[in-house]
């Protein structure tokens, strides 16, 4: 049997809206993963810190402020700049559908926008984790 | 008399269980087993007079504008004055802010209500390497005074009352009210408003604290002094369940934990000396409007009873005016769907009339696009629209408390009451408001309560529709409101002229008595304001008070 998927759930920036992100912990746990919270307002620096001192296979990021095009890439550049580039990272939130393409193409691996089932959330991070 | 009516009544229902719903049953059963709220009050089939046995009609409902204010807080309610349409809005900078201002005041709004960007809201200034990427974005970037004045250019601040959704920073923003007024003409008897100023709630569901709890309640009760002897018209504090069951609760929590927020504020005033009937008559609050149409109206009205007692027998206050709950209300950003967003209009309408209802004293609408961005100008236009379609053509604003005397609303705002009530009683036994949340008890609640929610969605036991029923496929693209990284570039210049330009050995002795000051306990407030008038940015002044106040950590768990 293979270890369950270890995966960080963090708020970037400034946005105190944390619901979302520990609804989503929540479901992630109920599916079998371990998962470690951030707590909210974290930079892009302590978020990598910790999904690389916590040896996470993804990084789930909930953010809601509209930052999102500016503090996403940093966080999948910050991972790179330090050989964790193998880290999936998944990003769900208030997020505009004309946004997705742009941060898929800086390397996030899936986005959630509003109204996603828990359901779709968990089975994507394990398809693209390969761990079904 | 009564006893042949309660004879009859018992016979007449016996009869029809047995003629005419058991047969009905036995045909068609019902959609499902059972019904409840989102509060966990079993709804049954039907409501008589038979489950107000045990109310008292003075005692428990009284008349509109008397003790214990569950018909409102005014005897005449919007047979006199429709309540205040006002629709938080900003973004970007000062100047945009302004023009959107501008246009709501032009199409009828009669309050205005100020978004602050999160930079804003966390004490840091535009150029702060933390603010990269979040200047403007969920509303107005204000570092200075400078910043303060454009925003209100145009609007004489004694014709409009101004809402400004700002806690850990309220006394700044406040000052510099206080001083954009004084720049045009306007004294501080003559403005009125709201700063949110409700520390607690960001530490369970909103997250922009900068201090620890002690420090934070105590700017809040210089804030409560200073405006009670300075600025009659100002509401020091606007005690917020909105953001409580925006965060996943349900509305008997929402009731309870905000309650047991504003005890602990009263609480911490009258402990340093404040006269109670002095400073409770500008306490405000705010609540959510979600879709149980029947269970927010019930809500409201349970609020204010029970806040009307807390008042009376909890802390003795005898001026009327200290019992009565005014609040703000605002639809809830959670319940709209960024699927077929048009439909969120109509979840927005159903919600502004449970506030009206409700005998809310000011009301902001949802925009139908705001699960997907900003508000744009139609979208905002069409939100205040609606609440005017409610005022001048619902009818329901020309009968004070229209919903009163239902049994189900009357059988439900006590439901809600001895709810709330059970969490009151639990927080005290806790030590207060501010030990729960140290241990965390109210943030699992809320969590607790939002997982179970989003489980009933997950599983089908709630219908949303467009989301998990009654989906279609969507093709159109929405016009947007975006804002741009030019916004951050303009915010940063500006503050760099400002600092070149200012007198800076003003602001460092300014910002030296400040530090000082807050060393001691004396009132911060009037320092606070020297400083917002010599320029000192919003940055300086809340890094100066975090030498003194150290910053608050959130220990998250989950």
């Amino acid at each position: 049997m293979k270890e369950p998927i270890r995966i960080l759930v963090g708020k970037p920036g400034l946005d105190g809206h944390d619901r979302g992100a520990k609804v989503i912990s929540s479901a992630l746990k109920d599916a079998g993963m371990e998962v470690i919270y951030t707590g909210i307002r974290q930079t892009p620096e302590q978020i990598v810190n910790t999904a690389i001192q916590e040896d996470v296979e993804a990084i789930g990021l909930s953010i809601l402020s509209g930052a999102h095009n500016i503090l996403l890439p940093k966080i999948v550049e910050l991972l790179d700049k330090n050989g964790a580039g193998n880290i999936k990272v998944f990003a769900g939130g208030v997020i505009p559908d004309e946004d997705i393409e742009f941060l898929k193409d800086n390397g996030i691996s899936d986005v959630f926008t509003p109204g996603s089932s828990l359901e779709r959330v968990v089975d994507v991070i394990k398809q693209t984790l390969n761990r079904e | 008399m009564l006893e042949k009516n309660d004879r009859e009544f018992q016979k007449a229902k016996i009869e029809w269980e047995k003629n005419t719903l058991d047969p009905a049953l036995s045909k068609y059963s019902e959609r499902k087993d059972g019904f409840q709220t989102t509060s966990g009050i079993k709804k049954e089939r039907i409501y008589t007079n038979e489950d107000l046995s045990d109310s008292d009609y003075v005692e428990d409902l009284g008349f509109p504008g008397d003790y214990p204010y569950t018909r409102g807080v005014q005897p005449t309610m919007y047979r006199g004055k429709f309540w205040t349409m006002r629709q938080y809005a900003g973004f970007g900078t000062a100047e945009e802010s302004n023009n959107r201002y501008r246009m709501l005041l032009d199409q009828g709004q009669t309050g205005l209500s100020v978004a602050f960007d999160l930079p804003t809201q966390i004490g840091y200034d535009s150029d702060d390497p933390i603010s990269y990427g979040e200047v403007g974005k969920v509303g107005v970037a204000i570092d200075s005074l400078e910043d303060f004045e454009i925003l209100f250019k145009g609007i004489s601040l004694d014709k409009v009352s101004t809402s400004m959704t700002i806690n850990a920073p309220a006394s700044v923003m406040l000052a510099m009210y206080i001083a954009a007024a004084e720049k045009q003409g306007v004294g501080t008897d003559y403005i009125s408003g709201t700063i949110q100023n409700d520390i607690l709630k960001e530490y369970v569901a909103r997250g922009t604290y900068i201090f620890p709890p002690e420090p934070s309640i105590r700017l809040i009760t210089n804030v409560f002094e200073f405006c009670s002897e300075n600025v009659p018209n100002w509401n020091t504090i606007s005690i917020s369940g909105y953001h409580i069951r925006e965060a996943g609760s349900t509305a008997a929590q929402e009731v309870g934990f905000t309650l047991a927020n504003a005890i602990a504020y009263v609480e911490t005033a009258v402990k340093a000396g404040l006269d109670i009937d002095k400073f409770a008559p500008r306490l405000s609050f705010f609540f959510n409007v979600h879709n149980d149409f029947c269970e927010e109206i019930a809500k409201f009205r349970c609020a204010r009873r029970l806040w009307a007692k807390i008042m009376k027998y909890r802390f003795k206050a005898e001026n009327p005016n200290s019992m009565k709950l005014r609040f703000h209300a605002q639809t809830g950003g959670s319940t709209l769907t960024a699927q077929q967003p048009l439909n969120n209009i109509v979840r927005v309408t159903l919600q502004a009339m449970a506030a009206v209802a409700g005998g809310v004293q000011s009301l902001h609408t949802n925009s139908f696009d705001e699960a997907l961005a900003l508000p744009t100008e139609v979208s905002a236009g069409i939100a205040l629209k609606t609440q005017q379609i409610i005022a001048h053509e619902s009818g329901i604003a020309d009968v004070v408390d229209a919903m009163g005397g239902s049994f189900y609303i009357e059988k439900l705002t006590e439901k809600i009451e001895e709810k709330s009530e059970e969490y009151i009683e639990k927080i005290d036994s806790m030590g207060g408001m501010i030990k729960a949340i140290d241990s965390g008890y109210v943030q699992r609640e809320i969590q607790r309560s939002a997982y179970e929610y989003q489980l009933e969605i997950e599983n089908n036991d709630r219908i949303i529709v467009g989301v998990n029923e009654f989906r279609v496929s969507e093709e159109d693209k929405h016009d947007l409101l975006k804002i741009d990284m030019s916004v951050q570039d303009n915010q940063i210049a500006k503050l760099k002229k400002l600092r070149e330009k200012r007198d800076n050995n003003a602001v460092s002795e300014k910002l030296r008595q400040l530090r000082d000051a807050a060393e001691t306990d004396v009132n911060l407030m009037p320092l606070i304001i020297d400083n917002v008038k010599n320029y000192a940015t919003l940055g300086e002044i809340c890094n100066t008070l975090r030498e003194v106040f150290g910053e608050y950590r959130d220990t998250a768990g989950i």
